[in-house]
């Protein structure tokens, strides 16, 4: 098992969380949650030790279009780089759902 | 409840598979819609402290769910078994999740307050990196069901596809009422464990259509093991989980007729058994009705 940390510059306030997927073979788990500090981090947790260079190309890519000050917690299972992909994708989505829904309930 | 009962299959495009689902989707799914209310979430990080000793890494929820909601309006609450995470596997904490859930619920009902419990198992059984803590933890659980299900019905579901087994078997048997699918599976060994210590001659555990026969949920029913067969249907599983809480608690729980199984045990030769001649037997309801009613 190997632990890293990412740290992006963010632009944009976070203002819901939200969770996706689950530790299952080939599959992650994202926790997606505010942070305090306008910057994004990001800790995964993953079962396969050696891949640092390639979630650092994932996170690359993925902060090239994502500027939200977001705390992340990844939680893998040995996914490949197209499933974490869609998986911080899916979580993005789904915060902005829930943001949404907050605007209309205002 | 009828032993064959079994819902009329609707059109397969319209059909919400059950399976399918995770284990939150499907505690949402059997709660009335928009009652649905996690405790202790993922982002509560109760986690497994023995995993990552191990070098195994923890989901955040630790593989169960519990909610509260209601089921046709009155209190209810949901544990649910995330197959995917370590085969739904129980460990100290996600045990102790599923325990402490009942014991609120048996409090509430202890005063008066009536909360409908449902498991959703979809479990190997013990988390064996967890040992004795994940073991002590099923009884806990066992002990849980057995008291609660003095004051309202525990209604268990094993939708598939990893099924039910081990220590979580005897809980599952433990319910007041367990509904199935053709695709979920009952049974205190795996295959794969029988296969493994008694031989390939005993049990091939690559042979599917005899594994189902012997301990899928239409043999299980058949045999009065289950109460339920129904499709792998999300709103079909929702209406059964509704009719068995209707149905109230059961005059005699199936773990209470111990004089009739051992009276149908007696009737079956370990040499010859077929699941036919297991169905047969264990289906006749009418063998010494008198001890179950």
């Amino acid at each position: 098992m190997e632990h890293l940390t990412f740290d992006y510059p963010a632009r944009s306030v976070v203002s819901a969380r939200a969770h996706v997927g689950v530790v299952g073979s080939g599959d992650l788990e994202v926790l997606l949650a505010p942070n305090q500090a306008m910057q994004a981090r990001v800790v995964v947790n993953t079962s396969v030790d050696g891949y640092g260079h390639i979630w650092k190309s994932v996170l690359d890519r993925f902060f090239s279009r994502y500027d939200g000050a977001a705390q992340i917690e990844i939680n893998d299972f040995g996914a490949t780089p197209g499933v974490v992909a869609l998986r911080l994708a899916e979580a993005v989505e789904a915060v902005q759902g829930t943001q949404g829904m907050q605007g209309e309930s205002a | 409840m009828n032993a064959a009962s079994e819902t009329v299959a609707p059109s397969f495009a319209a059909r919400e598979s059950f399976i399918e689902l995770t284990a939150r989707e499907r505690a949402r799914r059997l709660l009335d819609a928009g009652t649905f209310r996690e405790l202790l979430g993922p982002f509560d990080r109760l986690t497994s402290p023995w995993l990552p000793l191990q070098g195994i890494v923890c989901q955040a929820d630790d593989g169960a769910i519990i909610a509260r909601g209601s089921i046709d309006g009155e209190p209810a609450v949901v544990a649910a078994i995330e197959s995917a995470f370590q085969g739904g596997s129980i460990g100290e904490v996600s045990g102790s999740k599923i325990a402490g859930a009942l014991e609120l619920a048996l409090r509430d009902c202890e005063r008066g307050r009536t909360v409908r419990p449902i498991i959703v198992f979809e479990t190997g059984g013990v988390r064996l990196q967890e040992a004795n803590l994940g073991l002590a933890v099923i009884a806990e659980i066992q002990a849980a069901i057995v008291a609660l299900r003095r004051h309202v019905p525990v209604v268990g579901v094993i939708a598939g596809m990893v099924g039910c087994f081990g220590g979580m078997s005897l809980a599952a048997a433990l319910c007041s009422r367990l509904i199935m699918t053709r695709q979920g599976r009952l049974g205190m060994n795996g295959p794969e464990v029988i296969e493994q210590e008694a031989g390939i001659e005993e049990l091939d555990a690559s042979d599917r259509r005899r594994i189902w026969q012997l301990i899928g949920g239409e043999q299980r029913v058949a045999s009065g093991l289950a109460d339920r067969l129904v499709d792998d249907d999300a709103d079909a599983i929702a209406a059964a989980v509704r009719e068995a809480f209707s149905a109230g608690v059961p005059p005699v729980h199936r773990s209470e007729a111990v004089g009739r199984y051992l009276s149908l045990l007696s009737r079956i030769d370990p040499d010859t058994a077929t699941p036919e001649s297991m169905r047969s037997v264990f289906g006749d309801r009418t063998a010494n009705s008198k001890e179950c009613e």
